[in-house]
């Protein structure tokens, strides 16, 4: 499997006139080839802005500070304007979240369709049109030479959501960005966009970011998995070890206070706290506010990304110190700290 | 004796309740709208309340008709043994009723300061003698949510909307009510702070011995929360059981199929479970089917399906469901 998009500590920040906003806070992943990333993280997490970022699509008062994107071996981050657009639709694209507002009121469902396919690949109308007919025959749209005459509003939200689906796919792209793809959606649609999207993955091979909030959706969709806090990631590693083997507070608490079909006449045990002000961050780590366990060392130190195991990494301090308690981590004078063997 | 029956006697007793709309189709023609279309159910004293069902299944509208927020076209709400049939007993009993919204953002006026959103329904119903008493009342009932003094005289935008949905759930609680509708009251809100406002629900029911109509989309949520599970599908009541009966047990394909969509945060369940995907979305509520409002994407439909919408009959203790085939489909 090799690497298909690989992100080092990007720093995007939003200049706002209260100050800077660090929406996304020195965030490094890889993603392979035909494999289906989720990111999950609440609101203000800087889940988005990390797609964004990779795609350049950011508002006007934000900005990429550092870091760097490599997609295919190739430097995205100061590409300049001309080489993203060969990027964008062609290599990467991606859905949004509001099948409602992302299409075009005044335009057919076809002409939005074909708008895309004619702008990245040098088919001819005729082929375009034949290409939007076909791919709306992949997403299970039924009758799609007459969907292709007809307008958004005469679309339910599912429905749109395919149309969305279908126009990020028309070029083939290589990564799939889908930002909340189904949060707007009513459950029985979500299970058949999830199926499709699933489908259509395995059909084409094509890598997926799945930005989500709902665990749910990461569980049933994700190989590996990436849980963000304050616009940096907690941990990451593969869906399972994530859910089985929660390594951060975070994390630990995010799976508590879920219910499930378990937690039915029982109390949840939910985060305490309100998400913080990313205008004013802590020192440090950015969940010790909150975090029923915190330590001295939390509230004035970062705790870096440390490897738990081959499929695993999380960035908090408990670790060190449940490892110097069993004895994986060996104490040099008395001192916190040191990495995991 | 007497106390048996008060344990009996159903809080809330909703007989037949219809609520159509009055749509324009043409220049001076209209059609109904039926958005719900005949559900009855009844609400014991401390109780909660499922309700579930897709976006425009009437979900909503029930619980407002029930408050008596729209007029209902047809039908009965009986609250404590008694029926609502006047101007009086409807002011009386919105004393005893009120309602959480779902969106904290727009259910709260943002002129209002927080101790004056808390304090209409008591200005209103005039449900205090002097100043003093209106003003501990006031933290009395932010006190309950777990809100400071200090917020009184702040406006709803400073604060995140877990707090805001708080805010409104003071406000439902100041007429010191028995029962409460929430509609939606924790879908708009982070997994973290969901938590935290389901709790609060939890407490505040033990404490205060509230009786909830508990509205949501989130199978897992209402599942956690309900006694009781009712499942509406384009105005009808297909299904109702017990909380535990209706997820291990389903009976109509709807259901069914609808619990078998709910993505479970757990990777090898999620491998393991059998989606049952239904095909197609629901139809307009303008073009209902006729029948059963189901059959459309129903993969047990007969003809009798088309015919007739099968009542809604007890098979088991407590176990209510609305289908033709149910000896089939199981």
């Amino acid at each position: 499997m090799s690497t298909l998009l690989e992100v080092k500590d990007l720093h995007t920040s939003f200049f706002t006139d209260a100050g800077e906003v660090k929406a996304v806070n020195g965030v490094s992943f890889f993603l392979d080839r035909g494999k289906v990333l989720g990111i999950v993280g609440e609101s203000g997490s800087g889940k988005s802005v990390t797609a964004y970022s990779i795609m350049q699509i950011l508002a006007g008062t934000g900005k990429i500070v550092s870091g760097s994107i490599k997609l295919d071996g190739q430097e995205l981050v100061g590409a300049g304007e001309s080489v993203m657009r060969t990027v964008r639709g062609n290599k990467v694209s991606i859905i949004f979240q509001d099948p409602m507002t992302s299409l075009n009121p005044t335009y057919t469902i076809g002409k939005q369709l074909m708008e895309a396919i004619l702008l990245h690949t040098d088919r001819n109308r005729k082929e375009a049109y034949d290409r939007a007919v076909e791919m709306l025959r992949l997403v299970n749209v039924n009758d799609p030479e007459k969907r292709m005459k007809q307008y958004p509003f005469e679309h339910s939200g599912g429905m749109r959501q395919r149309v969305m689906i279908a126009m990020a796919l028309a070029c083939e792209p290589d990564i799939l960005i889908a930002d909340e793809p189904t949060t707007a959606l009513d459950v029985t649609i979500q299970a058949q966009i999830l199926e499709l999207m699933k489908s259509l993955q395995e059909e084409l091979g094509m890598a997926i970011i799945m930005i989500t909030h709902d665990l749910g959706v990461v569980a049933q969709m994700c190989d590996e998995v990436i849980v963000m806090y304050a616009g940096s990631i907690c941990e990451q590693g593969t869906a399972d070890e994530i859910f089985y083997n929660p390594c951060h507070e975070y994390t630990k608490g995010l799976m508590r206070s879920i219910p499930t079909v378990h937690t039915a006449g029982k109390k949840l045990r939910p985060i305490s706290g309100t998400p913080i002000d990313l205008l004013n961050m802590p020192a440090g780590c950015p969940f010790a506010p909150r975090c029923d366990n915190a330590m001295k060392i939390c509230l004035t130190q970062r705790c870096e990304s440390m490897v738990i195991n081959a499929d695993h990494r999380s960035g908090c301090w408990m670790n060190v110190k449940e490892g110097i308690a069993n004895g994986t981590i060996a104490v040099d004078n008395g001192q916190e700290g040191g990495e995991q063997p | 004796m007497t106390e048996m029956n008060a344990a009996q006697q159903p809080l809330i007793d909703v007989r037949d309740l219809k609520q159509y709309f009055d749509i324009n189709v043409g220049l001076f023609r209209t059609r109904p709208l039926k958005a719900v279309d005949g559900i009855s159910f009844s609400i014991r004293k401390g109780e909660t309340l499922g309700l579930v069902g897709e976006s425009g299944c009437g979900k909503t509208t029930a619980g407002r008709s029930i408050l008596h927020l729209y007029e209902p076209t047809g039908g009965e709400v009986w609250y404590n043994g008694r029926k609502l049939a006047s101007k009086e007993d409807i002011k009386q009993f919105r004393k005893k009723a009120t309602m959480v919204f779902q969106d904290p953002y727009s259910s709260l006026n943002p002129r209002m300061t927080v101790s004056d959103i808390i304090g209409e329904p008591l200005d209103i119903h005039k449900l205090y003698s002097n100043k003093k008493e209106r003003e501990e009342r006031i933290l009395e009932l932010m006190g309950h949510v777990g809100l400071n003094s200090e917020h009184a005289s702040r406006y709803a935008h400073e604060f995140s909307g877990g707090q805001r949905q708080r805010i409104g759930i003071a406000r439902a609680l100041a007429v010191n009510p028995d029962f409460i509708v929430c509609d939606e009251p924790v879908s708009a809100l982070d997994v973290s702070i969901q938590a935290q406002v389901i709790n609060m629900f939890d407490e505040l029911q033990e404490k205060l011995g509230l009786t909830y109509l508990f509205i949501a989309h989130d199978l897992l949520v209402v599942r956690h929360i309900s006694d009781r599970i009712a499942v509406m599908y384009l105005g009808k009541m297909v299904e109702l059981a017990d909380a535990a009966e209706i997820y291990d047990h389903p009976l109509h394909p709807y259901s069914k199929s609808l619990l078998s969509a709910v993505p479970v945060p757990d990777p090898k369940e999620a491998r393991a479970n059998k989606r049952i995907v239904l095909s197609g979305d629901i139809p307009s509520p303008l073009n209902a089917p006729s029948g059963c409002p189901f059959r459309t994407r129903c993969a047990y439909a007969c003809d009798r399906c088309a015919e007739s919408m099968p009542p809604f009959q007890e098979v088991s203790k407590g176990h209510f469901v609305a289908c033709h085939r149910t000896a089939e489909v199981n």
